[in-house]
């Protein structure tokens, strides 16, 4: 069963990032929002951590931290709220690294 | 699909019940059902009908409100989480001899249970947080 | 006439810094009469819950450790501990309370709750879950 996994917290803050992606297997995906999308910008350290996984990061919360959609890693896709709803619905169930 | 989404922090000190309601709106304009909203932890102060915050910025409660009565949503508050923190409806006020309540519109105060069966009937359980 | 779900309680907080340990075991006391299939995880900080000898007299909280051991009598059996984050903390199984539920289909024996597992194992663990509660 895919698992959505949800990340609230910068990766410079804590070490959730790391649990996340050690938990990460084939068929789940990773949604960055509030402060963990700072782990998309890749010239943070953070984001070498992403590499080969599927991640998306919320729009409105880059926005809201004035990082432009130019300064992501590559591969990671922009979505909105709605889209969030679509990828809870999609995967089997979801988990808020807290 | 039904989803049951859970916010365990209080407005403005964190994001989460700003997200949460944003998650909430973005599910009902897609057509899904909101089976309930629980309130945990300092998440219960999201239900105080006395914040007072400033002209230029959102109201987090009473756009839970506000969206609860547009949508028929289930507010739910935990009652023990409740009386740590001091959100009171007047069946607590009695209850526990209290001189006042303060329980926003929308809301309702109840045991844990409602979580729980809350994910059980639910498709998707969605947790805001810390 | 619903289905029973495969519950599990994610646990990664230390005790009594913050009230999440405490009030996500309120929530699997009072989850318990669902009669679900539940699973209890503790990784990351959370190991430290499950330590003995905690004494909080000196700070005025409730000590709620106690009530770990009670999670057998709740039908509670399956408490999943993380290898990888004990040894980060310099744990070891013996720094931990011995979780037992007695097993009504052995006879009432006694046996050990507490499993523990590889990050890898618990990670498959939670593949296979239908609702992860975080707190």
């Amino acid at each position: 069963m895919s698992i959505l996994h949800l990340m609230n917290k910068s990766p410079y803050e804590t070490a959730n990032l790391d649990t996340c992606v050690d938990f990460m297997r084939d068929g789940d995906a990773m949604l960055l929002i509030e402060d963990a999308v700072y782990a998309a910008m890749k010239s943070g350290k953070a984001s070498a951590r992403l590499g080969g996984l599927d991640v998306s990061v919320l729009g409105p919360d880059l926005a809201a931290r004035g990082i432009g959609e130019d300064k992501l890693a590559d591969g990671v896709k922009v979505i909105g709220y709605e889209e969030f709803v679509d990828l809870a619905a999609e995967k089997d169930k979801v988990q808020s690294w807290l | 699909m039904k989803f049951t989404v859970q916010v365990n922090e209080g407005p403005y000190q964190h994001q989460a019940s700003d997200s949460a309601f944003f998650f909430v709106k973005a599910a009902l304009e897609k057509g899904h059902e909101i089976f309930r909203v629980f309130f945990y932890h300092d998440g219960v102060n999201n239900g105080t009908r006395l914040t007072t915050p400033p002209q230029d910025d959102r109201n987090v409660v009473t756009r839970w409100s506000a969206l609860a009565e547009e949508h028929g949503l289930d507010l739910v508050i935990c009652v023990a989480a409740a009386q740590r923190r001091g959100i009171v409806d007047d069946g607590e006020a009695e209850r526990n001899g209290k001189d006042a309540t303060n329980i926003a519109p929308g809301f309702r105060i109840s045991g844990l249970g409602q979580l729980v069966e809350g994910a059980i009937q639910s498709d998707r359980l969605v947790v805001f947080g810390d | 006439m619903s289905e029973t779900k495969q519950f599990l309680y994610v646990n990664r907080r230390a005790p009594y810094g913050t009230i999440y340990a405490w009030e996500a075991l309120e929530v699997v006391l009072i989850g318990a009469a669902f009669e679900q299939d539940v699973s209890l995880a503790f990784l990351d900080d959370g190991v430290f819950q499950l330590t003995k000898g905690q004494d909080t007299a000196g700070v005025g909280m409730k000590n709620f450790s106690p009530t770990y051991s009670a999670l057998g009598d709740y039908e509670v059996t399956k408490i999943y501990v993380e290898k990888e984050s004990l040894e980060e903390r310099g744990l070891t199984m013996d720094d931990l309370q011995h979780l037992t539920y007695e097993d009504e289909d052995d006879d009432w024996a006694e046996k050990d709750s507490i499993r523990l597992v590889s990050r890898a194992e618990l990670a498959e663990i939670m593949a296979g879950q239908d609702v992860m509660f975080n707190f």
